[in-house]
């Protein structure tokens, strides 16, 4: 009977202890980004307070974050919509023919997405300097198709597969061609799994940092993580301000993942957990 | 295939191997952009790591050329200290901070696979996607928030109300440390989640005939849950482990590599090495010994885990 009633409790301690946990962190960056300087500084640590948005005005207006932030959703739109264009054909025909190699294929293209970013950013910077590529927004959005095509070539290929194969027989017989059966019966069908791909595709070209670093660095051009991390060269570090840019840098990833939480993992893994 | 259907039809034999031959390349159309585009980007660039591994490529100096160079940026890459250092200290940041992330993912993993609440479950599921989704360099920025040796929260709270004057970043010993807790903090959930999808997986039936055979959940877990873990177990290993070969946007802005080089792990290096530097050839060159590492370590999981869940 006592052990009945603790049961849930202990239930329900242990999860606030882990929610603490977990978002304790990123909530404290939140608080600080909304405090004065000297709020930040104070001991004991303040609690309460008036929230202030002095430090995002100034970020976003004078530290050139908001053009970062326009940039690194630019990259990352156009990373996915390539991502896309490239990915969900390839992930059609893995899944609906038979072909000698396909499973190689399918290997070939899910494997893309362990290389090391730090053996490819070496050749990426040779190249894009012979094409006087550097600080364009080609070169970093090829650059992130090497995880982008996968994830969406793994989760198309997993939602085609999962459509009955009378549906493109019947329409065959109905005089449909190769390119009709894939743009108005395939595609429409699959628009799920390829909003998961694009949702996670977003999140992981918004959180890069290394290609971005490289290939886009002038003030101009560079992407929010690269100019928050600009805010750390200076003599004293603008804390406020520096939490600032990064809770807008983190509020968008957290609405999408917790949009797609049950596909991260699968995501981040491409499958290999189900 | 193709000769029986030209002796099936002789008089159509060959419109029909046209047609049969188009049907061949259809797959091969809804491929080829998505192949062309990986091939450029993902194998050349590689290709182009190879060679200059084996170039003396001086980015300060270009108009020297690029002389072939042997092996010897692989020599040099090896009597580098830095260089070996920094790999040292990437295996010891893995052999730390996978088992502390598979003892507490596990242990979380058990507690929501076994919770008498399934909406805490679910409250927490969610909660937990946070921090492994959370940009990198914001994890950095929020480490260098919260570890001050001023102001920061830690100090506050392990003095219990007394600041404490602990220089986390400040020194080696402690910076690596520092680094190490806020991998496992970000990524613990990530084991977790894995773990509590694989604990799913194990037939309720089996599980309930064990809760009565016996009372200890130690038992339990070797015994009925561990063979349905291990595939999850080898997925989380050889995830974290190709994490942390690549680790950079985290530490970098928490550290820099720093103080000195105590946090410098490998890709960090690599990247000062090719960047601040520019020693490309020799970087290259590193670079590709750590591709071979990584290869290496993921099949050795792959043969030592697999073969345990077979057994």
């Amino acid at each position: 009977m006592k052990a009945r009633t603790l049961a849930p409790i202990l239930t329900v301690v242990v999860g606030a202890l882990l929610v603490v946990v977990a978002l304790g962190p990123v909530y404290w960056m939140m608080a600080a980004s909304l405090k004065t300087d000297n709020q930040i500084f104070a001991i004991p640590p303040v609690w309460l307070f008036h929230p202030t948005f002095e430090h995002y005005r100034h970020v976003l207006a004078d530290l050139g974050m908001a053009s970062a932030l326009a940039h690194s959703a630019f990259v990352g739109i156009a990373t996915t919509a390539l991502a896309i264009v490239l990915g969900v054909p390839a992930g059609y025909a893995i899944a609906r023919f038979r072909f000698r190699g396909r499973r190689d294929v399918w290997f070939w293209f899910i494997s893309n997405y362990m290389m090391i970013p730090v053996i490819l950013v070496i050749p990426y910077f040779l190249i894009a300097r012979n094409l006087h590529l550097i600080n364009s927004p080609l070169m970093l959005i090829l650059a992130y198709q090497t995880f982008a095509v996968p994830l969406v070539v793994w989760l198309t290929a997993d939602q085609f597969g999962a459509i009955p194969k009378a549906l493109d027989e019947a329409a065959k017989i109905d005089g449909a061609g190769e390119l009709g059966i894939f743009f108005r019966i395939m595609v429409p069908l699959a628009v799920p799994g390829i909003a998961v791909a694009a949702i996670l595709s977003l999140i992981f070209s918004w959180n890069e940092l290394l290609y971005a670093m490289i290939l886009t660095p002038s003030d101009e051009t560079r992407t929010a993580p690269v100019t928050a991390l600009s805010f750390l060269g200076g003599y004293s570090i603008p804390w406020g301000d520096l939490m600032a840019a990064g809770s807008l840098i983190v509020l968008p990833v957290i609405v999408f993942a917790v949009l797609v939480s049950r596909y991260l993992v699968r995501g981040l893994t491409l499958g290999a957990v189900k | 295939m193709l000769a029986e259907q030209q002796r099936a039809q002789p008089a159509l034999s060959l419109p029909v191997s046209k047609r049969e031959r188009r049907q061949r390349l259809t797959p091969w159309l809804f491929l080829f952009p998505g192949i062309g585009v990986l091939l450029a980007v993902g194998i050349y660039p590689v290709i182009y790591a190879l060679w200059a591994s084996v170039h003396k490529v001086d980015l300060v100096n270009l108009a020297a050329g690029t002389p072939f160079d042997g092996a010897q940026n692989y020599f040099s890459a090896f009597l580098n200290s830095l260089f070996t250092g920094a790999v040292a200290r990437s295996l010891l940041f893995l052999a730390i901070s996978l088992p502390l992330e598979l003892a507490l993912g596990m242990l979380i993993a058990l507690y929501l696979h076994g919770t008498v609440l399934p909406r805490v479950r679910s409250v927490v599921r969610v909660v937990l996607v946070i921090p492994m989704a959370m940009t990198p360099v914001v994890v950095g920025l929020i480490g260098s928030l919260v570890f001050n040796n001023q102001f920061g929260l830690v100090n506050y709270l392990i003095g219990f109300g007394h600041m404490q004057s602990v220089d986390w970043l400040g020194n080696s010993q402690l910076a690596y440390l520092t680094t190490l807790a806020l991998q496992v903090w970000q990524w613990t959930p990530f084991v977790t989640l894995i773990l509590v999808a694989s604990l799913a997986t194990v037939p309720p039936e089996i599980e309930e005939a064990l809760r009565l055979e016996t009372k200890s959940w130690l038992k339990r877990l070797r015994y009925v849950q561990l063979p349905f873990l291990l595939p999850g177990i080898t997925a989380a290993l050889i995830f974290q482990t190709a994490y942390i070969v690549k680790l950079f946007d985290m530490v970098y802005t928490l550290t820099g590599g720093g103080p000195g080089v105590s946090t410098e792990l490998v890709s960090i290096y690599i990247e000062r090495n090719a960047f601040r530097a520019f020693d490309i050839g020799t970087a290259a060159a590193q670079s590709v010994i750590l591709l071979v590492i990584t290869i290496v370590l993921s099949n050795l999981y792959i043969r030592f885990f697999y073969v345990e869940a077979e057994a």
